[in-house]
């Protein structure tokens, strides 16, 4: 426990995630192989059933502390955590144990089901020898909330640096099914338990934006358009009768997506495929915030699956009867795509996405322009000769993107940045009008250059209305023009609407604040996106 | 009659016509210790512990007109006896102890009752009234012993030179600067900010037992800093020149770090929590000590503290002052942006 007590302390005290990897990277090389599965279950949201409720912990602990139950919660309202309010309101342990994590995690699922008065008795002992960060730990591993800042991502990336595997092949394995105690550390990097071999992807080929007239790009018929779709870039892998679908974040996602799990049966063996996930109903691409209802779910129920359907636009074919493509031009590849998906029994959930036909950079020009109407984000231009290039590689994919939208806002918070930045006030939060008030929209924190910084920085400091912890309440007087590529409904946000990829755009020095946009100028803009 | 006032220019005793620790200008202002928030510019007379003379000429200015007091001897002013005792909360900090008419009343500003190794020890005096702070008056509050606390600083230190880092402590110019300088001096030289060299400078002078460190000043080469140890004020622990030290780890000092909310807070790579106020069980015993019947809170939780107080039959009552508002912060930044 002590030792798993410092990596936690050590991925509190750092922001940087390199230090974070290499603390847990240092951690699976340390520790008790015996927690090592344990911790990873725990990083990676597997959850043992609660032994103890959160009524019985407080009770218990303001009994031992000796505080009436106000100071209790007085307490807990400063701290804003309970399992670390009872850790720091007990009194100092009088015992000392070497009792390890895997220990701890057992004992605590064996209570279930235990006696009120002899879950009381172990978890009192717990408290008495454990210190407080240590307390604070096992508080944590009862509620089986912990949450420090350890991404999925991050932990693969170090389990994969720590046992020197590829970590797609560790993604896979965690990701399958095992019990922490019944595996092993070595076991679990192995992929024992999986066959890593079969889920195996390849690294995305990626489109620079095109920053130049496309009559530069040279003749048109060297040249293929597609729409550019605003969705989930995904690879959908088939091998052994296994079928994978991978995420561009490399992370698996083949549960999120009932609807594609057809392909199991009806691709081939030794196939891959690279496309986008989107949200299609009636044969139309729904908007991205529709699509976003169905992501990081565990569980889809059935007005999910009714109201954001999903379909795969697929682009490429990468793998075909188990032998790796990607070197053959695009155009040959188009050609075994199309035969692939001629043969699908189930239509219209897994499509090829259509090649925009044009003769001239003129036409296309024009066409691009109705991208929104599609819900596309504009056009993907790729040369007919072009290899699938592992990762970003200029000249053979160009993404030609439409111009976001915009919204003129004024300026209402202001809070100092980091890094390089933590003198100046860089985190601005912006508000359109709604009748006299005025109604937060977004929060931006880039795209201005270093001298306009400045300049709002003093802005900032000179008209400072109230002060919440660090930020600033300013009058509202700045102007900004913020870009944005999708409007979205949401009952978090105050507006009731929320903007995607908001940024600013420009400064607006030649407007005043009372000719900024209005809420229900967004909204019109909401409802004819919806429809 | 009571022996002290809260009035709007601080805290007032009207027999003896002189304030403790005012917020505005007087006559005669008694003075706890020398933190920004307790002592103000522009006062007539200042009576304070010898200690806290050269805190106050080095903050305030080389002319003001300062009295000074070793800590138990009394004084009378206007027939009310003064004394200071130690208040343990940094060099020359003292509690005020008065009398009249058999009426005692301690005004103890701020204080620990652990003794720090730098400034005199806590001593706890009997009194009818006593007036206490509370900055740390929740009983998540307890601090650790702080051999224990130095132990961790060391252990730091020592892993930020393997891997070829500088430690930068941050920590206040007046108290806790040097109690980290008593602490950590046999672990090799010490950098310390203008603030705190001018301070200890003072120090020194005047006699205190304070070990050597070294102001950084602007021809120093920053390569010498390399893999040393550094400490600055809060106001410059974000600040730019923080930034031009190649590979620093920051390590914060101070109470608040008990809690992970305030060490996120201050996003630094360490936080200690090493304070130089009481803990929770610190409050309670220096308050039961002194047997009083009223106790008087002025700042830190003193909704909570008060009431808790009441709850186990020590009556009390919360005022308001100026007290405990970003201490330091007004002293320490025309300083931060001179270097």
């Amino acid at each position: 426990m002590k030792r798993f007590s410092e990596l936690i302390q050590q991925l509190e005290t750092s922001n940087k995630t390199n230090d974070k990897i290499a603390a847990l990277v240092d951690y699976f090389s340390n520790a008790d192989d015996r927690d090592k599965p344990y911790v990873i279950a725990m990083f990676t949201g597997k959850k043992p059933k609660r032994p103890v409720n959160t009524a019985l912990l407080r009770a218990w602990a303001i009994e031992r502390s000796e505080i009436p139950a106000w100071l209790f919660a007085e307490s807990y309202s400063s701290v804003g955590d309970l399992s670390e309010t009872i850790a720091l309101v007990l009194p100092p342990p009088a015992l000392v144990t070497d009792r390890k994590l895997h220990e701890w995690i057992n004992d605590l699922a064996a209570l279930t089901g235990k006696p009120d008065e002899q879950k009381k008795e172990f978890i009192l002992n717990a408290w008495n020898s454990l210190d407080t960060q240590q307390r604070f730990i096992f508080n944590k591993l009862i509620s089986g909330n912990f949450r420090i800042g350890v991404s999925h991502k991050m932990l693969v990336n170090a389990l994969a640096k720590q046992s020197n595997t590829d970590s797609n092949k560790i993604m896979h394995s965690i990701m399958g099914k095992w019990q922490p105690d019944q595996i092993s550390y070595e076991e679990l990097i192995a992929g024992a338990h999986v066959n890593t071999d079969n889920s195996w992807p390849y690294p995305f080929c990626l489109a620079y934006a095109l920053e130049v007239n496309p009559e530069d790009l040279g003749e048109e018929s060297l040249w293929q358009a597609e729409w550019k779709w605003d969705g989930i870039r995904g690879q959908i892998v088939k091998r052994n009768g296994e079928l994978f679908i991978w995420s561009r974040g490399e992370e698996l996602v083949t549960d999120q997506f009932p609807e594609l799990h057809f392909l199991r049966d009806e691709l081939p063996d030794g196939i891959v495929l690279d496309g986008e996930i989107l949200s299609v109903k009636d044969g139309n691409v729904q908007v991205f915030s529709i699509l976003q209802q169905r992501l990081n779910r565990k569980t889809i129920n059935k007005s999910q699956l009714n109201d954001a359907p999903v379909g795969f636009y697929i682009y490429d074919i990468l793998e075909y009867e188990a032998a790796d493509i990607r070197e053959r031009p695009m155009s040959a590849r188009r050609e075994i795509l199309e035969l692939v998906a001629s043969r699908f029994k189930t239509k219209d959930v897994a499509i090829l996405s259509p090649v925009v036909q044009f003769k001239t950079w003129e036409e296309l020009t024009k066409i691009r322009t109705k991208s929104r109407e599609m819900n596309s984000e504009g056009i993907m231009l790729k040369r007919l000769d072009s290899l699938y290039h592992s990762g970003r590689k200029r000249g053979d994919w160009w993404k030609w993107k439409i111009n976001p939208y915009t919204v003129d806002t004024v300026m209402i918070y202001a809070q100092k940045g980091s890094g390089r930045r933590a003198n100046f006030y860089t985190d601005y939060t912006f508000a359109v009008r709604d009748g006299e008030k005025l109604i937060t929209i977004a929060k931006a924190y880039s795209g201005l250059t270093d001298k306009e910084i400045k300049e709002v920085d003093a802005f900032v400091k000179r008209n400072a209305v109230e002060k919440f912890g660090p930020v600033r309440t300013v009058k509202p007087e700045l102007v900004f023009e913020i870009a944005f590529e999708g409007i979205a409904e949401s009952k978090r946000h105050k507006a009731g609407l929320a903007l995607r990829f908001p940024r600013i755009a420009r400064w607006r020095k030649d407007k005043k604040a009372e000719e900024i946009n209005t809420l229900d100028d967004l909204r019109q803009l909401l409802n004819s996106t919806l429809s | 009659m009571s022996l002290i006032k809260f009035t709007n220019k601080g805290i007032y005793c009207e027999q003896g016509d002189f304030y403790i620790d005012p917020w505005q200008p007087v006559n005669l202002a008694v003075t706890t210790h020398g933190h920004a928030d307790h002592v103000k510019w522009g006062n007539k007379a200042y009576l304070c512990h010898e200690l806290t003379r050269p805190i106050l000429n080095q903050r305030l200015g080389p002319d003001l007109v300062i009295e000074t007091l070793p800590y138990n001897k009394e004084i009378s002013i206007n027939g009310v006896k003064l004394s200071l005792f130690p208040a343990g909360h940094v060099i020359g900090s003292s509690q005020i102890r008065l009398e009249y008419k058999g009426e005692i009343c301690v005004v103890s500003g701020d204080y620990k009752v652990e003794y720090d190794g730098i400034s005199t020890a806590f001593e706890p005096v009997k009194c009818h009234t006593f007036v206490s702070e509370s900055t740390f008056g929740l009983p998540i509050y307890k601090w650790q012993p702080q051999n224990l606390i130095f132990g961790q600083i060391k252990d730091w230190v020592s892993d930020n030179r393997d891997k070829g880092k500088t430690s930068v402590l941050v920590a206040y110019s007046l108290g806790k600067a040097q109690r980290l300088i008593k602490n950590l001096a046999e672990y090799g030289e010490i950098y310390v900010h203008n603030s705190i060299a001018n301070l200890n400078e003072g120090f020194i002078r005047a006699g205190v037992d304070l070990p050597e460190s070294i102001r950084i000043t602007a021809d120093l080469k920053k390569e010498t800093l390399q893999q040393g140890l550094v400490i600055v004020p809060p106001a410059l622990a974000e600040g730019k020149w923080i930034k031009t030290l190649q590979n620093a780890a920051t390590g914060v000092c101070s109470g608040w770090m008990q809690v992970r909310a305030g060490r996120r807070w201050r996003s630094a790579d360490a936080g200690f929590a090493l304070s130089d106020h009481a803990d929770w069980p610190g409050l309670l015993s220096a308050i039961k000590a002194t047997e009083a019947e009223t106790v008087f809170v002025t700042h830190g939780f003193t909704a909570t503290f008060s009431k808790y107080l009441n709850e186990i039959g020590i009556y009390s009552e919360e005022v308001k002052t100026q007290y405990g508002i970003e201490e330091e912060e007004a002293a320490e930044k025309p300083i931060a942006e001179a270097i």
